[in-house]
C-alpha cells in the first residue's frame, strides 16, 4: 500500500519531536560532564557546549582529595547493599506468610500493612520517633525506617500465589515447615520478582539524601554522597542568584571553584546509575508494569 | 479457644515470621500516627507522653492565623495545579507518538534515554537544573546567542521563574517514566482494529483518534481520578533543593514549613499540626476520588 503525502510528513515530524525530546534529556548530563572535565577558571568565561574547552582533571582530583569523599562512598554502598538485602528478605518474608490462605492473621496484618500505604505520621512525628529510638546518628536508621513497602508486598504476593501450589503440599507432606518451605522451595522461585523489586529498592538507597541531612546531617562518620552533593549545591546555588564571579573567593588560593567542583561530584554520583541502567532496564519496566496491572 | 491455640501451634513457623514484621510495622507506622497527639499539647521535650500539658487546638488556631501558612498553601496549591496542568496530559502525547514511531530500533532508544532521568536522584537533577540555568550556562548562552536577550536572566534570582523550574524539572525527570502506563495500555489494544480501520482507508489521525485514544481511555480516566487523590501530595525535595535565599517567599511548601518552622525551630508540636492538616486534605481528596471512581469507572481505586 502506497503511503500517503499526510501519513510521510506526520512520520518526519514524529522523529523530529523525538530526536528533540532525546536531546533535551541527553544534553544536560552531557553539558555537566563536559564543564567537569574543563578547566574551572575557563568555565568561567561562558560559552561552554558539549565538549570541555581546555580539557582538565583538577576537579576530580579536588574531589577525591576531598577527605569525607572515601567515607561517604562507603556509607552509600553500605547503607545500599545492607538496606536492598534487608529489605527484600524482609518484604518476601512477609509477603510469603501473607501468601498463606490459611494463615490465621492473614486479613487483619494484610489491612494493618495497606492502611500504612495512604496515612502516615509525617514529617515531625517521625522525627520524634527516630529520636526518642535513639537512632539519630545511628547507622540503623538507614536501614530500619524503609525496611518494608506494603507496595512491594502486594508485588511479590501476587507472584507468590500464582505459583503452584502443590509444590508446598507434597513439601508439607514430607514434614518441612513452614520456614523451610519459604527458604527451599518459594524464596528461589520468586528470584524474578524479588530481584525487579531488589533493583528499585537499591536505587532507592543510593539517591536518597534526606535521612542524611536530617537525622545525621552533624556526623561525618554517617555522611553519604548524595548528602555531600547537597551540601555543595546548597553552597553554589546561591551564589548564581548573585554574580558567579563571587564564587572566587581571593582569600583562598584555590585549584578550582565549587561550581566546576559541583560539576564533577554530580558526575560521580550518577554515573554508576548510569552504567547499571542499560542493563536492568527491563527489568525496570517489568517491575513497572507489574504494579500497572494492579491499578 | 482450644481450637485456636491448636491453629496458632499449627500456624507457629508463620507467626514467628511474621510477628518481628508487626511490631516493625507498629513502632514505625503506627507510633507515629499515636504522635498525632503531639498536636494538641504543649510537647517538651523528655517528658512522657502522657504528661505533657493539653491544649486543645491551640497549634491549629496560630497555623491558621498564621499569614505565612497562606503563602505557604498559595505556594503548594499553585505548584501542584501547575504540574498537573503540564505533567498529566504530556505523558499521554508522549506514549501516543513513541507508540507511532516505525522503526522498531528507534523507539527502544527513545524510551531507554526518557527513562533515564527517573533514576537520578533529586539532588542530582537539581545540581544539572542550576547549572544549566546559571547565568553562564547553556540556556542564557542560547538565548543571548540567538539575540532574545542581551544580558543573562538571573532564573534564580527573582520569584517569578522559580514555580515553573521547579515544574519543567519534574515534568524532564519524569514524563518518560510515565508514559510507561499508557504504553502497556496501548500493547492491550486488540490489533484487529487497526487493521479493519485500515482497509476502510483510515489515516495515522483517524486510527490515533478513533483506535488509541478510545482505548487508552481508562487507563486515562484512572491516573487522572489517582493524580487528583495526590493534589496535595507534592512532596518538597525540588522545592528543598532548587531554592535559594532569593526565591523563599514562593518556594516554601507545607512539607517545609513543617520542617522549617516545625523540627528546625523546635516547634515540634506546631509542626505535627502542619502535618495533620495536610494528611487530613489528602485523606479527603483520596475518599472523594474513589467515590468519583466509583461513579465513572465502576470500580474503586483503592
Amino acid at each position: 500500500m502506497r503511503r500517503s503525502i499526510g501519513d510521510k510528513a506526520f512520520d518526519i515530524i514524529n522523529y523530529v519531536i523525538m530526536i528533540f525530546l532525546s536531546v533535551i534529556t541527553i544534553y544536560p548530563f552531557l553539558y555537566v560532564l563536559a564543564v567537569s572535565l574543563n578547566d574551572p577558571f575557563d568555565t568561567i568565561r561562558g560559552g561552554i557546549t558539549i565538549f570541555p574547552r581546555v580539557f582538565t582533571l583538577d576537579n576530580y582530583k579536588e574531589v577525591f582529595s576531598y577527605p569525607l569523599i572515601g567515607q561517604a562512598t562507603l556509607i552509600t554502598v553500605l547503607r545500599t547493599v545492607i538496606g536492598t538485602v534487608t529489605s527484600v528478605l524482609s518484604t518476601a518474608m512477609v509477603a510469603y506468610v501473607l501468601s498463606r490462605k490459611d494463615f490465621i492473621g492473614r486479613k487483619g496484618i494484610t489491612t494493618l500493612f495497606v492502611i500504612t500505604m495512604y496515612i502516615g505520621g509525617g514529617l515531625v512525628p517521625d522525627y520524634l520517633l527516630i529520636r526518642s529510638l535513639g537512632l539519630m546518628n545511628n547507622f540503623l536508621v538507614y536501614i530500619l525506617p524503609g525496611l518494608i513497602s506494603p507496595f512491594n508486598i502486594i508485588l511479590i504476593r501476587a507472584y507468590m500465589e500464582n505459583l503452584p501450589i502443590e509444590l508446598q503440599e507434597s513439601a508439607m507432606l514430607d514434614g518441612a515447615n513452614d520456614f523451610l518451605i519459604f527458604f527451599k522451595i518459594i524464596f528461589p522461585l520468586c528470584l524474578p520478582v524479588l530481584a525487579t523489586i531488589a533493583l528499585f529498592v537499591a536505587v532507592g538507597h543510593w539517591n536518597s539524601w534526606f535521612d542524611t541531612y536530617l537525622y545525621c546531617g552533624g556526623n561525618k562518620n554517617l555522611t553519604t554522597l548524595q548528602y555531600e552533593l547537597q551540601k555543595i549545591l546548597a553552597n553554589t546555588a546561591a551564589s548564581s542568584t548573585i554574580d558567579y564571579y563571587s564564587n572566587l573567593d581571593p582569600t583562598r588560593t584555590m585549584r578550582v571553584t565549587p561550581q566546576s567542583l559541583r560539576m564533577a561530584m554530580t558526575i560521580i554520583t550518577t554515573l554508576p546509575i548510569v552504567f547499571v541502567y542499560p542493563f536492568v532496564q527491563k527489568y525496570f519496566i517489568k517491575g513497572m508494569t507489574l504494579g500497572a496491572i494492579r491499578t | 479457644m482450644g481450637r485456636a491455640l491448636k491453629v496458632i501451634r499449627k500456624q507457629k513457623y508463620l507467626l514467628l515470621m511474621i510477628i518481628p514484621f508487626v511490631v516493625w510495622l507498629i513502632i514505625f507506622r503506627y507510633v507515629p500516627l499515636w504522635g498525632w497527639i503531639t498536636a494538641f499539647q504543649n510537647y517538651k521535650p523528655g517528658i512522657p507522653m502522657t504528661q505533657q500539658k493539653w491544649v486543645g487546638l491551640k497549634y491549629f488556631r496560630e497555623m491558621f492565623n498564621d499569614s505565612e501558612f497562606y503563602r505557604v498553601m498559595r505556594n503548594t496549591l499553585a505548584m501542584s495545579l501547575m504540574s498537573f496542568a503540564f505533567g498529566f496530559p504530556l505523558p499521554i502525547i508522549l506514549a501516543i507518538l513513541i507508540n507511532e514511531i516505525r522503526s522498531a530500533k528507534f523507539k527502544k532508544t527513545v524510551q531507554t534515554v526518557s527513562y533515564l532521568p527517573h533514576f537520578v536522584s533529586w539532588v542530582i537533577v537539581a545540581s544539572i537544573v542550576h547549572a544549566m540555568l546559571a547565568p553562564d550556562g547553556p540556556i542564557n548562552y542560547l538565548l543571548v546567542s540567538l539575540g532574545l536577550i542581551e544580558n543573562p536572566i538571573l532564573f534564580f534570582g527573582e520569584p517569578k521563574y522559580f514555580w515553573w523550574i521547579v515544574v519543567f524539572s519534574d515534568i524532564w525527570k519524569e514524563v518518560g517514566w510515565n508514559t510507561i502506563i499508557f504504553l502497556a495500555a496501548i500493547t492491550a489494544i486488540n490489533p484487529e482494529l487497526y487493521e479493519a480501520a485500515e482497509v476502510d482507508g483510515a489515516g495515522r489521525f483517524k486510527k490515533i483518534w478513533h483506535i488509541t485514544i478510545p482505548g487508552i481511555m481508562p487507563t486515562v480516566i484512572a491516573i487522572l481520578i489517582l493524580s487528583v487523590g495526590n493534589l496535595i501530595n507534592i512532596g518538597y525535595e525540588r522545592q528543598f533543593l532548587l531554592r535559594t535565599s532569593a526565591v523563599r517567599d514562593v518556594s516554601d511548601v507545607l512539607d517545609l514549613y513543617a520542617l522549617d518552622y516545625g523540627i528546625r525551630a523546635g516547634r515540634f508540636s506546631f509542626g505535627t499540626a502542619v502535618g495533620i492538616f495536610k494528611s487530613v486534605i489528602s485523606l479527603i481528596l483520596l475518599f472523594s476520588v474513589n467515590r468519583l471512581s466509583k461513579k465513572v469507572l465502576g470500580y474503586k481505586i483503592i
